[in-house]
């Protein structure tokens, strides 16, 4: 088996960007009500975060301490528009449905924190598969969320139809919920939940512990 | 108007229904106080950059808002991101500068959560919207008041909540990040029942 380098696989499920640091969820839930919009975001992430891995990473050593957060900015917000204008001119439909969300790469914070915590000290070529592993791993929940939500809200898979509806004769009654925004919430707490309950290291320590008194202990 | 206030408030609300400013939302409401301050700002923040922004966007960035310069065939809007990311990074600077100078109580109770605001989605993605849904500056104004209001209801709402559920004995795979979002979904939920209330 060919083992796949280190920045590519951690952040699919054991420092999952989204499950684990909580980075770049604005995005992610509300285009999960169907998956090609859901794929759509995802394929716009991950050329985002490896193209500004990527420049950021190459030009390193002649950013300014002083302003260099303005300077990653600039750049995402650049290549954020180059992939918005692409969707508008090839896929108008889908950047509709999209909405605002393509936009708000620009203040995703999967983008500047790889930017920042990664690029700025790495060569070029590590940095882009960092980029890639961090933008597959938001894809991976992404598409799991997108998932649940289409085929338990509309019975259907990329507008495929799965599970036949009553609308059409089947047994299937569509859940109106899975298609608001509640049920994003819900699921994505039921996938932290039980990806901690597999890898118990990813719970965080509680502020307080609950201490069960000896009966007769006193108050 | 007031149409557009309320379901900035109850109905759009930025966080629960938009999932808008949600990294914040979670990493920010671990206490009430902090969530107050954050809470105030956003609203502040909010109902300055929305009018701003869409002042630029009617005179400088709308296809054919350069008219007025005789400039009548220019289309800008492919620059809106940029600019509105530069908007908002300059008017908390400002904003911050302000409140230094005249209000040095109010710039130590929100100084620390100013600069986190720049790169809060809420902020960006009301300034989208407003472009998206066509608002003049009148809208825009309730728009920019009422989402941040809106904003600023749900995180307090929340870290009162969450300060709560601190002492109750849940499964250990959902302490913490697990529980915020099932409660964050509740919220979501109780705040769809407002549907209703703007026709």
């Amino acid at each position: 088996m060919i083992r796949l380098p280190r920045p590519l696989t951690d952040p699919l499920i054991r420092a999952n960007p989204v499950t684990l640091q909580i980075l770049g969820i604005c995005s992610a839930l509300a285009v999960t009500t169907s998956l090609v919009t859901a794929l759509t975001m995802c394929a716009a992430l991950i050329f985002v975060l490896c193209a500004a891995s990527g420049l950021i990473s190459a030009i390193r050593r002649h950013i300014p301490q002083s302003i260099r957060l303005i300077l990653q900015i600039t750049i995402i917000a650049t290549l954020v528009i180059v992939i918005d204008e692409v969707l508008r001119a090839h896929a108008f439909e889908i950047s509709q449905r999209l909405s605002i969300f393509v936009g708000l790469i620009v203040t995703n914070c999967i983008v500047l924190g790889r930017a920042e915590s990664f690029a700025m000290h790495h060569p070029v070529w590590p940095s882009m598969l960092d980029g890639l592993g961090n933008a597959l791993g938001y894809s991976l929940v992404l598409v799991i969320v997108a998932t649940i939500r289409e085929l338990l809200g509309m019975g259907t898979l990329l507008g495929i139809p799965i599970l036949p509806t009553t609308a059409e004769g089947g047994w299937f009654v569509p859940l109106r919920l899975m298609q608001l925004a509640p049920a994003a919430f819900f699921i994505i707490g039921l996938l932290i939940w039980a990806i901690r309950a597999a890898r118990p290291e990813q719970v965080e320590h509680p502020d307080h512990r609950l201490v069960t008194l000896e009966p007769g202990a006193g108050s | 108007m007031t149409d557009i206030l309320i379901a900035a408030i109850f109905t759009d609300n930025l966080a629960l229904s938009f999932f808008l400013g949600i990294c914040t939302f979670l990493a920010v409401s671990q206490r009430l106080s902090t969530a107050l301050g954050l809470g105030l700002s956003v609203i502040v923040v909010q109902a300055i950059t929305v009018p701003v922004n869409a002042l630029i966007h009617r005179y400088l960035l709308a296809p054919g808002a350069l008219s007025w310069i005789g400039l009548p065939q220019v289309d800008l809007g492919f620059l809106r991101i940029i600019v509105f990311i530069g908007v908002i990074a300059a008017m908390v600077q400002l904003l911050e500068l302000l409140l230094d100078r005249f209000v040095p109580a109010l710039h130590r109770a929100l100084g620390i959560f100013l600069p986190l605001i720049t790169v809060n989605c809420a902020i960006l993605g009301g300034s989208l919207f407003m472009v998206e849904r066509r608002y003049d500056l009148g809208e825009a104004i309730a728009w920019g008041i009422g989402s941040g209001a809106g904003w600023a209801l749900a995180i307090i709402l929340f870290a009162a909540i969450r300060e709560r559920l601190r002492y109750s004995d849940m499964p250990q795979g959902l302490q913490g990040l697990g529980s915020a979002f099932i409660v964050t979904g509740l919220m979501s939920l109780g705040f769809a029942g407002f549907g209703g209330l703007v026709r």
